[in-house]
This record gives C-alpha cells, structure tokens and sequence, in this order.
C-alpha cells in the first residue's frame, strides 16, 4: 500500500483511475477543476487507459456521461455547484436511463450572489433526482467513496448513477495522508462493469429513454426508480462490509461518533463535520455525555440508523450548512422526519451554518450543545438559530457602509 | 455529387425501413424526409432525440426503429451522440467490441433546439470532430406545442405567438451558414419532396467520417396551415420559388443541387399556406409580399450559378 499527501481533489481523481474508468466528459469549474486536470494529465502522460473529452457545459457533460453510460462503459465526471444546477435536467433525466456513473460533486455555495467556498445546497438541489448521494469528510473518503460509489450504482439491485460529494477548499485543496490501495485488490473489489441488457449493440438494438403517455406507466417507472434505490440501502451494508475486509476501512452509512453512552447529539454532515467530531471530544473532557451523527448516505436515506442511534437520547442539535429559503435546514426536515412518531426519540433543534465557507468555531459547537440540553430539559424546541456572530454583523456593516459611501460619492449626493 | 448510386428515382430504395402507424401529423414533411434518410442510412443507426414532435415516434413499448433510439433532452441531442460515438470508440478499442457491431450515430431534432436552444451543443460537436450525422427536421416554429414562433420561423408568418399584424417580424436564423462557418465536412438541405436530391446527399454523407449535418425543410399541415395532401406540392413550392435552396456545403464551398432557373413567383408558395394567409386577405400585402421576393431574388443573385453536374430531369415521385 502507497501513503501519499493529497488534495481531496486528487484523491477523486485517484478513485476513478483504480476504479479503471473508460470515459470522463468534463467541464472546468471551480472548485472542481483540478480533478479532471489531473485525469487529463494521466491519460495525456499514457498513466491511464481511457478517454477525457472536453464538453461544452455540464449538461451536455452530463448528457454525454449518461449516454456513455448507457452505450455500457464505465463513466466518470466532476463538477460543482452552478455547473450541477446548470446539469439538473440532465441529472433528473439521466437517472431514469438506470445507467450507472459516478460524478462527484464539489460542494460550493450557489449565486446569487455568486461565492466559491462551500456549503451544500448544491448537492442537495439534486436530492431528489435519483443520483444516490454520498457526502465525505477526508481525503481517504473522497477516494474510498469512488470506489465504493461504482459498487453501488453498478448492483444489480440498483443501478442507478451515484454522486459523491466533497466540500470545496476545506477538502478539495486540503492535503491530507491517502493510502492509495493496490489496483489488483480493487479490481477484485470492483469487477469491470457489467452493462448487462442497457447498452447499444448494432446486433441487439435497443430504445432507451422512450416516452410514456399517461401516469400509470410513469408512476410504475418512478417508483421501480424509488425502490431501486431503497434497495441501495442493503446493498450499501454489504458493500461496505466488503470494503473493510478488502481496504481496512470501515465506512458505515451513518457514522456515530462516541454514540453509545451519549445523552446528546450533533448531527452534520461533510467535512464541517470533523469539526464537530472535535468539539465532541472538547465537551467529552468537559464531562457531557455527547456524540456525532453523520450521515455519508444521504440517499438512500438511512432512516433505520437514524432511529438506532438516537434511540434513548435526550437531545439533538442538527446542523445544517445549507439552507431551503424559506422554510430551514434540509438535514434538520430529514431527521425529524425519520424519526418522527417514533418511540423514544430525542428532541431536536436546528441550527444553520457554514454557509459559503463561513467557519464553526469550537465556541459556537458548545453553545449549540448548550442550547440543545435546554431545550430537551424544557421538551421544547426553540426557532431554527442561522449562527452569526455580532462580529461578523459589524464585519458586513462596515461593507455596507463603505458601499453607501462610495455611492453618495459617485451620485454626487449626501452621505447618508 | 457523381459520388452516389443513385442517378434515377427508380434506383431509391422500394423497401422501406421505418414503421407505420407512427403518431405524426398526416402530412407530416419531416416523417416524408425521416422515410427516405432512414431507408438510406439503414437499420445500423442509434438515433439520439432532441425534444420535438418526433419524440413521440417511440412510445413504450413501441417504436418504428428496427435500429436503437435515445431520447436525451432538447438541449443536448448532440451530447448524447458524443456520449455514445465515444463509448463505442472505446469499446472497441480496449474492450473488444467488433467493429460490426458499431453504428452510425445520428442526431434527430426539430428547428426549435437546432435553431436555438440545441445550437451551443451543436457548435461544440461539430468544433470537436464528432462523427455524427445530424438531421433537423425544421417546419419552422415550435410544432410540437402548436407552432410558436422560433428562430427558424420565417419573416411575415403567423404563429401562435405571432398572431397578428404582419405575424412573425423576424428572420429565419441562417442555420446552414452558422454551421457552414465551423468548417465541418458536409453540411447540406434536403427536402422530402425531392427525394433523389435527399437520397443522393445522405448516400454521399453516410460515407463522410465527422461532424455531417443536414436540414429538411418539413412542410407541416397543422403548422402552417394546409391540407395533409398539398404536403408535397408544398415542399416542390418551396424549391421551385427559392424559398428553400437545395444546396450543400463540402470542401469549404457551398454548391447548389438544384438551382430553379425560372423561379416561381413567392406568392404563391405562400399563398398556398394558412400561416400567411393574412398577406392576402382581406387585400394583398404588395409591401411585405415584394419585400420577401426581394429577399428571395437577392439570394439567388448571390449564387454562383455552378451546378455539378445538373440533377437529372427525370419525372418525380412515385416512389415505392
């Protein structure tokens, strides 16, 4: 086994080289770039077998992985934030095809108004699209979870595309150790992919994608799509399960971080996430009793585990870096959903953070757990809390208030 | 265009490939073209659809293909063509896929994503050098909605979005020339109701390796206004006035296949159609009606007058 220092970035790229892929249609974009930079590299340097081709959006990217795809060869891409919305035609239309990829995803806030850091509702704009949805926290998850990814998508229980998501910045330019496993040991554990009966042969000709005029036939397509993907849940288990025993790694659904014995929770997910998994041994040697949920399936969706681990506990404060205007946080509605009439369960409290890169310190992890004892206590929950700090308020004032000036001065008008 | 088999209309194909019973419009212009290139370019095709009336050709569980089908989305027909031309390269090449197996990629699309949402995909396929063939099938607005103005709508057409005054402003986006100015190897027009000129360029592109790419000018009953049988005088109307040029671009120059030496007066190709009716009544627009004459004549003023060698006079029609 090779120890390297990575970006998550590469460690995507290095995924989809052992995972032996034959085709990657790509599109620049930050923060995403550097992974189809470096699968260019090996291909152009003769590293790697297969084909890059440069396309001229992501939704023909994704339109191209797809018919690839469905022409029975293994397909990977990348793309981030705009470019997946730009691509959610395409993913909607894509997955009804039930021909497997893999596309990672580098998470990064969405305009208006435009940013580059990360946050997540990128990747969940395409929640219900049915891509299934792995979100990591480390370099070694982005890779393991390509590999993994294929696996999953590929079942024959399932087979549909699969994205893989990572933070942009926090993990796509963040260095960390990645072992990078032996090719013939992933060949055991990914086969080259069987097309089986989706694909296109001169001999066995096929129509694909066709149309269907009313909702009987629809619905019943639909929902071979939805339990497909529930399906994917079991096959995740045991796929995971054969991970470890190949890799050594142990990558479960749901990771729970000293959950056994806690009375609370945090739940989040992404790299944001390792800093919750600090602020938990923080509050540990503090004396509370306290531990962290994080979902890396986010669809499937693993319910089951959700009520497993928080069975018994007292309180729960799930952090959500994203944010469904209008309404909260989208991981918040996902837990209490799954929980939700449910014996025993905890109560929850939402919380929103990390928006385009905006920090968590530790300070703000134990006012959350604080706020979450309290409200457990009391058996109510208070209003969801969007964290900013009266500095950071004072930050944008100043911003605002050099904006009026500078207006005032070219309007040739008063200061306000 | 000696490259072909066919000098004659006798010699176009009596066995024909695509199935009946397909839910187009009767009369439709663009299921007269999708005929006679499909009995062309055969069974071994993946057709890959864009958006438009003819998505409706393949509905579970029937479709009138013999070959493959791909429906992707209005935008990126083209993308999908590239998905599958390379998947297919790279089977063969590090997978073992026979070559008899591969299949000629062809793009099917209305002019409502050719003409303008379709157009960026189009652009990067052709720059790319993707063997493909792309056949448009342009009855000049959004039919399959019921005829909204488009970029391929012509000028002084009445749509359902243009519904009055002088109907359409605009002009019918030149298409051929965009395409023409990437420099792909074949770019030409066709028309189902020429159906040696149509056989003879989809014979000469099936044999072109690259970007090949053609419109059909499809006269459309419901469309523009007229009875399902006038669909062929139609599209002879179309040609023998010059409104629809039969042409076609090869080695960097645009030849004409059939210059029509005395063109028909205009008027009465449009005269023959619903959607310009109002040019006529209550009174005859001479304003408008000289003004698309004009721009008739002035196209036909700017051709070079080399035709190589003459298409052949023999009685149309009939065929099969």
């Amino acid at each position: 086994m090779n120890r390297i220092l990575i970006t998550g970035n590469v460690a995507a790229a290095w995924g989809a080289r052992l995972a032996d892929i034959d085709y990657c249609p790509a599109f620049p974009i930050t923060p995403q770039t550097e992974i189809i930079e470096t699968l260019a590299a090996w291909i152009d340097q003769g590293e790697m077998p297969g084909r890059l081709v440069m396309l001229e959006s992501e939704h023909a990217m994704v339109t191209a992985a797809g018919a690839a795809a469905a022409t029975g060869v293994r397909v990977f891409s990348a793309t981030s934030s705009q470019g997946l919305l730009y691509a959610l035609e395409m993913l909607y239309n894509v997955a009804g095809w039930r021909a497997p990829f893999v596309l990672v995803n580098v998470s990064r806030g969405l305009a208006a108004p435009i940013t580059l850091e990360p946050d997540h509702n990128d990747i969940l704009a395409a929640r219900d699209c049915g891509f299934l949805q792995i979100h990591c926290a480390t370099c070694q998850e982005v890779l393991d979870s390509v590999l993994m990814a294929y696996r999953l998508g590929e079942d024959p229980s399932v087979r549909l595309p699969v994205l893989v998501n990572l933070d942009g910045f926090y993990l796509s330019f963040t260095r960390e150790p990645v072992d990078i496993p032996d090719p013939s040991a992933v060949r055991e554990f990914l086969p080259p992919f069987d097309a089986g009966t989706i694909r296109f042969r001169a001999s066995a000709p096929e129509s694909q994608a066709v149309a269907v005029l009313s909702g009987g036939p629809y619905s019943y397509f639909r929902y071979e799509m939805h339990l497909a993907a529930r399906n994917g849940l079991a096959a995740y288990d045991r796929i995971a399960t054969e991970f470890e025993a190949s890799f050594g790694r142990n990558w479960p659904a749901v990771e729970a971080y000293r959950c056994e014995d806690a009375e609370q929770l945090f739940v989040m997910m992404g790299s944001f996430a390792t800093k919750a998994k600090a602020a938990v041994d923080s509050l540990r040697a503090a004396g509370w009793r306290i531990g962290l949920l994080r979902p890396r399936l986010l669809r499937p969706f693993p319910e089951g585990l959700f009520r497993y681990w928080m069975r018994g506990k007292r309180g729960a404060a799930v952090i959500d870096q994203n944010i469904s205007l209008g309404s909260g946080g989208v991981l918040y509605s996902e837990v209490a959903a799954a929980i939700h009439g449910q014996p025993d369960m905890p109560l929850l409290t939402s919380f929103i953070g990390g928006l385009g890169g905006r920090d968590i310190p530790p300070e703000e992890f134990f006012e959350m757990a604080r706020i979450a004892r309290d409200a457990a206590e009391q058996g109510q929950a208070p209003p969801p809390r969007l964290l900013y700090t009266a500095d950071e308020l004072r930050e944008t004032r100043k911003l605002q208030t050099l904006a009026r000036v500078e207006r005032a001065r070219l309007s040739g008008g008063e200061q306000p | 265009m000696s490259e072909t088999r066919f000098t004659n209309v006798k010699q176009l194909p009596s066995v024909h490939l695509l199935g009946s019973g397909s839910p187009m419009c009767a009369g439709c212009g663009g299921l007269e073209a999708l005929h006679q290139v499909y009995d062309i370019l055969g069974t071994n095709t993946v057709f890959v659809n864009a958006a438009g009336c003819m998505t409706l050709l393949a509905v579970y569980p029937f479709t009138p293909f013999r070959g493959s089908w791909l429906y992707t989305a209005m935008a990126s027909a083209p993308a999908g063509a590239q998905g599958i031309r390379d998947a297919l390269d790279v089977l063969k090449e590090r997978r073992g896929l026979p070559p008899e197996e591969d299949m000629q990629v062809v793009v099917l699309t209305g002019d409502g994503s050719a003409y303008g949402m379709g157009l960026s995909a189009t652009s990067g396929a052709i720059e790319r050098g993707l063997d493909f063939l792309y056949l448009c099938y342009d009855n000049e607005g959004y039919g399959n909605t019921g005829q909204q103005s488009s970029a391929a709508t012509p000028h002084g057409a009445r749509t359902a979005t243009d519904l009055t005054g002088i109907g359409f402003h605009g002009e019918k986006k030149p298409l051929f020339d965009i395409w023409a100015a990437h420099r792909p190897p074949y770019v030409a027009t066709v028309i189902g109701s020429e159906p040696l000129d149509l056989a003879r360029k989809i014979e000469k592109a099936k044999a072109i390796k690259g970007p090949r790419l053609i419109i059909a000018l499809s006269p459309c009953p419901t469309g523009w206004g007229f009875d399902p049988q006038e669909s062929v005088a139609i599209g002879k109307l179309a040609v023998n006035t010059g409104v629809w040029p039969l042409k076609e671009y090869v080695d960097g120059k645009v030849v004409h296949t059939k210059i029509p030496r005395r063109r028909v007066p205009v008027a009465s190709y449009l005269e023959a159609q619903g959607r310009f009716a109002h040019l006529f009544k209550p009174e005859r627009n001479e304003a408008v009606l000289a003004e698309i004459q004009a721009r008739v004549d002035g196209y036909w003023a700017g051709v070079e007058e080399v035709v190589a060698p003459p298409t052949p006079t023999l009685p149309q029609g009939g065929r099969g």
